[in-house]
């Protein structure tokens, strides 16, 4: 396994009196996907929205344990969780793209973080548009509102929009749930093809998904992590009972 | 033992109700109806009413002219050009000072019991009568601030009667926009006031100046705040200062109906007055409800 990009160390998270992670720990290698699956509620889109601190807008949310990235623990008083942000991208369960054209959406993120001048964005949103294999079927309708796209190419978008401030870690809560099996193709396809460049992380409870896009696996219930090792050891060698019985569909 | 009890008695009466449900229907619909029907014949019998005794007068020469010969003749454009200025200061002053106090309100202010105060207190400022608005403003602006009877000391009490309505429309324009537009702009480093700035108020405008135009229609045809702040019964020109006093239509109104030595013989400019505040009113709701109506349309994620 190379350097970790992301260590995940003694995490639990309430939300009030929920106990929702229990002592979750594990490393993230970058440049590979790593997924998260588990059943409903077991606390895996909490735990990649911690990642990013989204859960930050939550009140009465509290953690204890620590994250590092790149050596340095997201916790920490000092982090610029803004940033963070900007480092660790997210797309959403259901596509959300701004209600305005598909250039906007695109242009938003590097325009606020100030990257470059009118032509430098232009430039950019062609870039990241391409990058996200989304060019050819855009590149006549820049200025169409984006909920005039398909859920599909929605939901791409929203990875263009997360790429186009060149985070370093892509997080992905269910990002094909609300699609099609043609589009959840496309996006997988665009999911393999990203993880060149950045650390992708992806929650989902569609074993078969995990299967086909992730390189690592994690295995979480109620809270707690069960397993987590390399993807084609979890589904042909599980360690554990209860990851057999999950991925052999007895619960889920 | 209790709990059983009530539950003894409550089967029996959902037996009852489902069996006559048809027929309490039935009764139902009647009894919401008739007073709808009642309130729509007031309604009728008034505008008739109104538009029989007052039309005749209404002309482009009683929209352009100025009051002459006592009010006994001559239009009403010095109420006209009154009421519009006051309705101008009341909205340069309560349409940022409202949004601004929303935006705080519903994105900043921690969920306390401050909070919740604060809110509950602009609720109730909504239900304060308007003549306790007018002795505050007499108090505040035309002495506290030295603005002596005047536009702007009407207009700035018009204003904060204006301030509950307009936060509270604002409030609600905000909440109504999806929490995933906010999410996604901070998911990607925006701050929280860039999400806002850019990913929520463009979306909530509408629906906030909707609220701005309801809540300026409705004090058009306040005349207690003014009365003591800066109307008058007669001006013989036009304002040229926001520190004048003025004449305003429903000022004028109440003048012409009331006051005046020869109330049988301005009786039709009264009513010819009374047409154009209503209509003035009116077209403000109307706009107000059109503004309403293509955004609804224009914004798909609402459907």
């Amino acid at each position: 396994m190379a350097e970790d990009k992301i260590l995940v160390e003694d995490l639990n998270l309430w939300f009030g009196d929920n106990h929702v992670l229990k002592d979750v720990g594990f490393r993230i290698p970058p440049n590979a996907v790593t997924a998260i699956m588990g059943p409903s509620g077991c606390g895996k889109s909490t735990l990649l929205r911690t990642i990013n601190r989204m859960n930050d807008l939550i009140a009465g949310t509290r953690v204890t344990g620590r994250i590092v990235i790149d050596g340095k623990d997201i916790f920490a008083d000092d982090t610029d969780v803004i940033d963070l942000r900007k480092r660790v991208g997210m797309v959403f369960q259901k596509p959300n793209p701004f209600p305005r054209s598909i250039y906007e959406n695109i242009a938003f993120g590097p325009r606020i973080h100030r990257m470059g001048n009118r032509s430098d964005i232009a430039e950019r949103v062609k870039r990241t548009l391409r990058h996200a294999n989304l060019w050819d079927e855009v590149k006549d309708r820049l200025h169409d509102n984006a909920f005039s796209l398909s859920g599909g190419q929605q939901q791409r978008l929203c990875i263009a929009r997360c790429l186009s401030v060149e985070p370093e870690i892509v997080l992905l809560d269910e990002p094909a749930s609300a699609l099609d099996p043609h589009s959840t193709a496309r996006l997988e396809e665009l999911i393999t093809q990203i993880k060149q460049d950045y650390t992708v992380v992806i929650v989902t409870h569609n074993m078969q998904q995990a299967a086909r896009v992730s390189d690592f696996c994690a295995f979480l219930m109620l809270g707690e992590m069960v397993e987590y090792d390399r993807t084609e050891r979890i589904f042909t060698k599980p360690r554990d009972k209860r990851t057999e019985d999950f991925l052999t569909g007895k619960f889920g | 033992m209790s709990g059983n009890r009530a539950g003894l008695t409550a089967v029996p009466a959902r037996g009852l109700f489902l069996k006559r449900s048809r027929f309490a229907g039935n009764r139902g619909f009647l009894v919401l109806a008739l007073p709808l029907a009642l309130f729509l014949v007031f309604i009728g019998y008034m505008f008739v009413y109104l538009f029989h005794n007052g039309l005749g007068v209404v002309s482009w020469r009683f929209l352009t002219q100025p009051p002459v010969n006592g009010m006994t003749q001559g239009g009403i454009w010095p109420c006209i050009v009154g009421t519009v200025l006051v309705a101008f200061v009341s909205l340069v002053f309560s349409v940022p000072v409202g949004i601004l106090s929303a935006i705080y309100l519903s994105e900043y202010a921690a969920n306390n019991f401050v909070t919740r105060g604060i809110r509950s207190s602009v609720r109730s400022l909504a239900g304060i009568p308007s003549i306790v608005y007018g002795l505050f403003g007499v108090a505040l602006f035309v002495n506290a601030f030295h603005l002596g009877l005047s536009i702007l000391a009407s207009g700035l009490t018009l204003g904060l009667m204006n301030l509950p309505w307009i936060i509270a429309t604002s409030e609600e324009g905000i909440n109504a926009i999806p929490g995933s537009f906010r999410e996604g702009a901070l998911a990607l480093g925006a701050t929280k006031w860039e999400a806002i700035r850019h990913n929520v108020l463009p979306y909530a405008f509408p629906g906030m100046l909707t609220g701005a135009l309801l809540a300026v229609a409705r004090t058009l045809g306040e005349t207690a705040p003014i009365l003591f702040t800066g109307v008058t019964y007669y001006t013989r020109n036009l304002p040229h200062s926001f520190m004048q006093k003025f004449m305003a239509l429903p000022y004028h109104l109440f003048a012409l109906a009331t006051q005046h030595d020869q109330i049988m013989k301005v009786r039709p400019l009264a009513f010819g007055t009374a047409i154009v505040l209503l209509v003035f009113v009116l077209a403000l709701d109307a706009l107000a409800f059109v503004i309403r109506m293509r955004v609804a349309t224009a914004n798909r994620w609402q459907v």
